[in-house]
């Protein structure tokens, strides 16, 4: 019997599918304690595609690994709570955990060369998920990696499933890493620059057949990105990340359109000349902060134009300037 | 699959000659008169002229090379100068021996190199890693001699448990399955696959540890796989290059059985390799060459074919 189920809830709702609380990821295997993630609070509602935005080493890849608890459990240590469906991801057993990656939740990496088993053909990789998680044998498995294939719009399907890593092109394989993801109708899907490593048209094609995914099946998602536009594409909602926490959240056209934040102002000015090939006139000046030491009360006042003495008082507080609008900066504290 | 093989034995080819030229030459290499060993010191030079041109070493080098080459290829290879009997005769039995002997302690190192290695990968950077590693490392430098001598005096002399030396009692050379045959082989065996075992867990612990590290393993996690799950993935992606280091062991540890068998008298090519040498006897020695490099081709032989086999990047054409 084959499970015809499709991934995902079909409509957005105004209940959270997924609530963060106080998120903090610390490493410790080096000589130094490297607070990756400081803080981050989050709310996902059913449906809703949130755009992480942030610079490279601003935190939201070990955000998302956290979600999933694939950080290495002997060299980090996370708290505060992630809350998905209803249950706390943070005290699951290990067995509750194998159930919850790949079903519930399910990630695409950056990478998608370097995500698959090189020595595993693509579809037994998406087989022994489906057998995994939808308790269907390995036929019915078969066939669902196939109506997979399928979805992504990969050419002969059939062929495919027996093809290797090494004999796929990266926007390809990345179609696959998608298949592979959706295969077991997970209800949040977790996106880690899933463009970032593939060539520019590519890139589009990829980033359209996210979109068309996730209103075909309505997950609730996280679209991890550096790329303002590709935000700007897919989000719902957009949550800014500056050293391991989040500066300012809201919808999509709120915060790219009207950014309060000083620091998702000079990002998205910096995009803006980015674009204008290589005259990056009005970058952000300065260097993130090292994570090992953070500075004192906000952690961007050490580049922001806007810094006075209350920004290294204490931490700034998260203020909401509109029903749905988050800024955390002290410019915006009510007098 | 078929083309892939026949290229890899075309290529064997040369290497055969180079290494059959090279055991030939040996005779030249050797220090001494290799007719010193049959003639008595004061053979008149009538005497020495017609033994030379008995072995045929009155002809030039390079006609000597291709009748012996020629012999060679038809399973003649001379007579041994000290039993006089066919030296492949001498090596048949031998090798069958040595055989014995290799894949024992393949088996052992194998197992244990494999087994070790993919503890220590699993904790890399653990105290048990650490252990391991040790263990390793003094696996690797301890020499065979020493090894083979303290097991003997601690098992044989001390203990009195297991025989020290030979391959079955009253001097028997020819193999049985039995324990009365096996227990003659544990020493030896062990002494064997003390290399190996600690280069196979090196390199199996250095494996494991690197695959580990990748991200289609944190992947597979994410796709909530078991640990027994992602286990097989770790096994299949290290198998190929585990494969590659454990064929290159198994010819070192036929080298490595030249100076075990002697320490144990154990009736293989590495005992009759000494006795051809101390004895000055070239025909058995250029014999017992051949056939050992021989048998580390045909070795390389068998990984390269079973590479492909366990590894889909490698191509077969
Ligand atoms: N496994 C790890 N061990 C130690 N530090 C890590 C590890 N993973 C990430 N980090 C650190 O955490 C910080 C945030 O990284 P990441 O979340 O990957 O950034 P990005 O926003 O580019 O995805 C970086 O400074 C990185 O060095
Ligand atoms: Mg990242």
């Amino acid at each position: 019997m084959l499970n015809r189920q499709t991934p995902g809830a079909t409509h957005t709702s105004d209940e959270p599918f997924v609530t963060i609380d106080n998120l903090q990821v610390t490493f410790h295997g080096g000589r130094q304690v490297v607070r990756a993630v400081n803080g981050v609070d989050l709310v996902l509602k059913t449906g809703e595609v949130t755009g992480l935005l942030g610079e490279s080493g601003s935190g939201k890849s070990v955000t998302l690994r956290a979600l999933m608890r694939i950080l290495p459990p002997a060299r980090s240590t996370i708290t505060g709570s992630i809350r998905v469906g209803g249950r706390e991801v943070l005290d699951m057993s290990d067995r509750d955990l194998a159930d919850f990656r790949g079903g519930l939740a399910s990630m695409i990496f950056q990478e998608p060369g370097l995500s698959l088993d090189p020595v595993y053909k693509v579809g037994d990789q998406i087989v022994e998920s489906v057998v995994r998680h939808m308790g269907i044998d390995k036929k019915a498995a078969r066939l669902r990696a196939l109506e997979a294939l399928e979805w992504v719009h990969i050419p002969s399907p059939e062929t495919r499933l027996d093809a290797y890593p090494h004999e796929m092109s990266g926007g390809m394989l990345q179609r696959v890493m998608i298949a592979l993801a959706l295969s077991c109708s997970p209800k949040l899907l977790l996106a880690d620059e899933p463009t970032t490593a593939l060539d520019a048209t590519v890139q589009i094609q990829v980033l359209l057949l996210l979109r068309e995914m996730q209103r075909k099946f309505g997950m609730t998602t996280i679209f991890v990105t550096h790329d303002v536009g590709v935000a700007a594409e897919i989000s719902d909602r957009v949550a800014v990340m500056y050293a391991g926490q989040v500066v300012e959240q809201g919808p999509v056209g709120e915060v790219l359109g009207d950014p309060k934040h000083p620091y998702t102002q000079g990002l998205l000015r910096s995009t803006i000349h980015g674009s204008m090939r290589g005259k990056r006139i009005d970058a952000i000046a300065g260097s993130p902060p090292d994570l090992a030491n953070l500075p004192k009360g906000c952690a961007f006042s050490p580049r922001c134009k806007y810094a006075e003495p209350a920004c290294t008082a204490g931490a700034p507080p998260n203020v909401a300037i509109s029903a749905d609008h988050d800024v955390r900066c002290v410019r915006f504290e009510a007098p | 699959m078929f083309e892939y093989l026949a290229k890899r034995l075309l290529y064997a080819v040369p290497i055969c000659i180079t290494v059959s030229a090279l055991c030939f030459s040996l005779v030249y290499l050797a220090p001494g008169d290799p007719l010193s060993a049959v003639l008595p010191a004061d053979a008149s030079q009538e005497i020495i002229d017609d033994v030379k041109a008995q072995y045929g070493l009155d002809k030039p080098v390079y006609v000597q090379y291709a009748l012996w080459l020629g012999r060679a290829v038809t399973g003649d290879l001379g007579t041994s100068i000290g039993s006089g009997r066919p030296v492949a005769e001498e090596i048949g039995q031998a090798i069958v021996n040595s055989l014995i002997l290799a894949a024992f302690a393949s088996v052992v190192g194998f197992t244990i190199g494999s087994a070790l290695g993919m503890i220590a990968g699993y904790h890399s950077g653990s105290t048990t890693d650490k252990m391991v590693s040790a263990i390793a490392i003094s696996g690797v430098s301890v020499p065979h001699y020493w090894l083979g001598i303290v097991l003997v005096v601690i098992f044989s002399v001390k203990l009195n448990w297991l025989p020290a030396m030979g391959a079955g009692a009253g001097g028997s050379q020819a193999w049985q399955w039995d324990w009365e045959h096996m227990r003659f082989m544990i020493l030896p065996a062990i002494t064997l696959a003390a290399i190996p075992t600690g280069i196979i867990t090196r390199s199996v612990r250095a494996l494991v540890a690197d695959t580990l590290s990748k991200e289609f393993v944190t992947a597979l996690r994410a796709k909530g796989l078991t640990e027994r799950t992602i286990f097989v993935h770790v096994v299949k992606n290290s198998a190929p290059t585990a494969l590659s280091v454990v064929g290159v062991q198994l010819g070192y540890l036929m080298a490595g059985s030249i100076l075990v068998e002697t320490v144990f008298s154990w009736p293989g090519t590495g005992l009759l390799l000494n006795t051809a040498i101390f004895q000055r006897d070239i025909p058995l020695l250029q014999g017992t060459i051949l056939v050992l490099a021989l048998f580390f081709v045909g070795l390389n032989l068998l990984v390269d074919a079973l590479q492909p086999l366990l590894d889909p990047r490698i191509s077969r054409s």
